[in-house]
């Protein structure tokens, strides 16, 4: 997948301008955010499970070595394998080993963001085997040759008239006069060609929303049952997680279960809970043959300890990006690779570098809705400043404004010189600002002109007036006191 | 005339059970000594704004002193990255600050600044952190220390015409001031409060953001003019300067003949001045 993040700020100016991505992300603004209040509204105890959520994770990340050893051991256990992974390279090269093993040529997948971020579709298309997407969102995406744009729902930025426009040229074989214009008709044709694939899959992948150490268990919540199909019906099953999915216990889950869809998309639950633990049993009626955990780590442990290991409690219910005022002005495409919006603004530079993604964590208003829903209570706007004082000590980004900021801190530091600047600035303004109140443009004050007037200084500085006030007020004491003296001698 | 009681110690202390390091105020007073953080857009922009909250501050009871000191809270550098900055300016805040008995700031995101993010910036320990943290129990909103600390209930101020107000992100999500300023302002005669559309959205300003991202800035604050014009409300008025200012450049710039106001304006019956970029008559 070509990384765009660099060029963030032209992907953004063209994303507004569209018009399609702009009508699709009002409807996005709307439901996803009503459905979260009401969801956690109708729980008491949504706040406290936040926070135990938030603890589960916490306790699991200090301990993450043991947990993982505990769960590829119940795994081997139960007949699966865990494979490591300690980069994207790797984690190919594992899935592409065991495809070629089964000599599969195609392979189902459920919707997986890790998937994305290991560029998996376009190295198995490389290698003759082709991967087929069942999440309806992510197999449009698919036949359209498009990153998803955002991590619950990858198709969120497209209009059902462009999905119906797709499907006619995709599944050319069907009546080219068949009814296309309701979403329940596009889903029923997805549907039916799906099924086909679904019985002919050798392999199937899916992601995991979390391990379970102490089970060997992996576990994925899906709304549209593709999930099942996709690993029940192959003669192997692979799991492609993270090393942060891990959670101890089935409790575990279960808890965290109750934040996950109801941040995400406002249900209980998602329609589908699947676990899995293992291969095809010696009584199992169906199930896979074999079953394989891939495990990656691809930055994930150099999190560890640092500022950003919060960030690896993120259980990509998406709640950050549904709420954040500049994913809803640019959609997530902008953002220029697989994470978009707030979460994205943190894991991005870790997984990419900072170099290539340094507008990502500065492309904020630290407005802190975010962090405000986050189930996990992922310090978010925190974590984006942390990435601006890296790229600060390291001197990236753009040097125009970072000189600006250590010009203007070195006159903040200094309050004489400060007020004598401050002074003469209120009086240049007020002199070419005149009587009309605002600028409509101003020299080196285009971006904020380009948009909007800026007003002219009302008068002379605050402490300028209020020294001129306690000066007046003291000579007036003095004065009084003075007469005073008179009036007695 | 705003009619306030002279609080008791124990009244004015008791809301928050704080313990004060030091005696509150020069014996025989009864006053609380507030020092008044002005805030450079405030000192530069719109004076009108910090002599509202002296007088909001001093018919609440208050003696209010303004350190020659300050010049910024910080934020700029803060937000952009520059830890060493933002330290160096954050002691100089604190040295300049902590002898008074109250810190009070008009603007929730400088008052979060002191109060929140003061303390991050020195390390775990040090003394500096320590002064930091006892700078951060005193330093108050302006609106939020009247109502909560003070146990101000009205200002007696009166307005003619309708208001929407509008909540700025650090005030509303990390000072909780949400209520506060509306129960004021349902107080003020003459004054309908008419709320819009998703007051509590961001309305694109972010600091050095709005140049850095002009356009998506654009995009939105386009929203949050729009829910404030369908408000139907002639002022819109928030806690914030330079939210105030983003969303009053835009406004004019739409045409719109909203007025656009800092709420202490209105709180402290001094709204009877050009509102923001409106020029004299």
């Amino acid at each position: 997948m070509q990384i765009t993040s660099p060029a963030f700020k032209a992907n953004a100016s063209r994303e507004l301008k569209n018009a399609t991505l702009q009508k699709s992300l009002r409807n996005l603004e709307r439901g996803f955010i009503n459905n979260r209040a009401r969801a956690a509204a109708a729980l008491p105890e949504f706040e406290a499970l936040r926070d135990e959520a938030r603890d589960i994770k916490n306790h699991t990340l200090a301990h993450l070595d043991l947990y993982l050893e505990a769960y590829e051991r119940k795994v081997t256990a139960s007949g699966g394998q865990v494979h490591w992974a300690r980069n994207a390279e790797e984690a190919r090269a594992i899935i592409l080993d065991i495809c070629q093993s089964l000599q599969a040529r195609t392979i189902t997948k459920s919707k997986s963001m890790v998937a994305e971020e290991i560029a998996l579709n376009d190295y198995l298309e490389a290698h003759d085997v082709t991967p087929i997407e069942t999440d309806l969102g992510e197999y449009i995406i698919q036949i359209r040759h498009e990153p998803p744009s955002h991590i619950i729902a990858p198709a969120i930025h497209l209009t059902k008239e462009q999905v119906a426009g797709d499907f006619r040229r995709v599944h050319g074989n069907l009546d080219p006069e068949r009814n296309l214009e309701e979403p329940v008709t596009l889903l029923a044709e997805a549907r039916t060609v799906l099924r086909e694939q679904f019985l002919a899959a050798d392999v199937g992948l899916t992601g995991a929303n979390f391990l379970v150490a102490e089970t060997g268990t992996s576990v994925i919540v899906t709304n549209e049952g593709n999930g099942d199909l996709t690993q029940t019906l192959p003669k192997a099953h692979i799991v492609l997680a993270t090393i942060e999915k891990i959670v101890p216990t089935l409790e575990d889950v279960a808890k965290i279960m109750r934040v996950l869809a109801r941040s995400a998309t406002g249900q209980e639950m998602s329609v589908y809970t699947t676990f899995s633990t293992g291969p095809r049993r010696a009584d199992d009626v169906d199930g896979p043959g074999e079953y394989h955990v891939v495990i990656l780590d691809n930055g994930r442990s150099a999190m560890l300890g640092t500022e950003f290991q919060d960030m690896l409690r993120c259980i990509r219910c998406g709640a950050c990006m549904n709420h954040c005022p500049v994913y809803h002005a640019v959609g997530g495409h902008a953002y220029g690779w697989v994470y978009p919006g707030p979460m994205g603004a943190v894991l991005t530079p870790t997984l990419i570098g900072v170099d290539k993604s340094g507008h990502l964590p500065n492309a904020s208003t630290f407005c802190g809705r975010c962090e405000s829903v986050c189930p996990m209570r992922i310090p978010l706007p925190k974590m984006m400043r942390h990435w601006r004082e890296r790229e600060f000590e390291k001197h990236l980004g753009a040097s125009v404004p970072r000189l600006a900021v250590r010009l203007w801190a070195l006159l903040a530091r200094r309050p004489f010189l400060y007020r004598l600047g401050v002074g003469a600035a209120s009086t240049a303004l007020r002199l070419i600002g005149g009587r009309k109140g605002r600028f409509k443009s101003m020299l080196l004050a285009g971006g904020w002109t380009k948009h909007r007037d800026l007003p002219v200084p009302t008068g002379r500085t605050f402490m300028d007036q209020w020294r001129q006030r306690q000066d007046e007020r003291e000579a007036a004491g003095n004065a009084a006191a003075k007469h005073g003296r008179r009036l007695g001698q | 005339m705003i009619r306030v009681a002279i609080f008791s110690r124990q009244r004015w202390i008791s809301p928050l059970s704080m313990p004060l390091e030091r005696d509150p105020a020069p014996a025989g007073s009864k006053q609380p000594r507030v020092g008044l953080f002005v805030t450079c857009l405030v000192d530069l922009m719109r004076p009108e704004v910090g002599f509202a909250a002296v007088k909001l501050l001093e018919d609440a009871g208050c003696t209010v002193e303004v350190p020659e000191s300050q010049t910024c809270c910080g934020q700029p550098a803060y937000n952009s990255g520059d830890r060493a900055d933002a330290r160096a300016i954050a002691a100089q805040v604190i040295a300049a600050f902590e002898d008074y008995d109250f810190v009070v700031v008009p603007s929730g995101s400088c008052g979060s600044m002191i109060k929140l993010h003061y303390a991050e910036l020195f390390d775990e320990g040090s003394p500096w952190r320590a002064r930091a943290e006892s700078l951060s129990k005193k330093t108050f909103e302006l609106i939020s220390f009247l109502t909560d600390v003070l146990g101000l209930t009205t200002t007696g101020a009166r307005f003619a015409g309708s208001a929407t107000y509008h909540d700025s992100c650090s005030g509303l999500r990390e000072l909780g001031i949400h209520d506060q300023p509306r129960r004021l302002l349902a107080e003020v005669e003459g004054l309908e409060l008419k709320e819009m559309a998703q007051s509590d959205v961001c309305c694109g300003f972010g600091g050095t953001f709005c140049v850095k991202y002009p356009d998506i800035s654009n995009a939105i604050v386009e929203k949050k003019t729009a829910h404030v014009v369908a408000s139907g409300a002639t002022t819109l008025l928030a806690g914030d300067l330079g939210c105030l200012m983003n969303m009053a450049g835009k406004l004019q710039r739409e045409g719109s003949e909203i007025e656009v106001r800092h709420v202490a304006e209105v709180l402290a019956g001094m709204a009877d001045t050009p509102a923001i970029g409106q020029g004299k008559p």
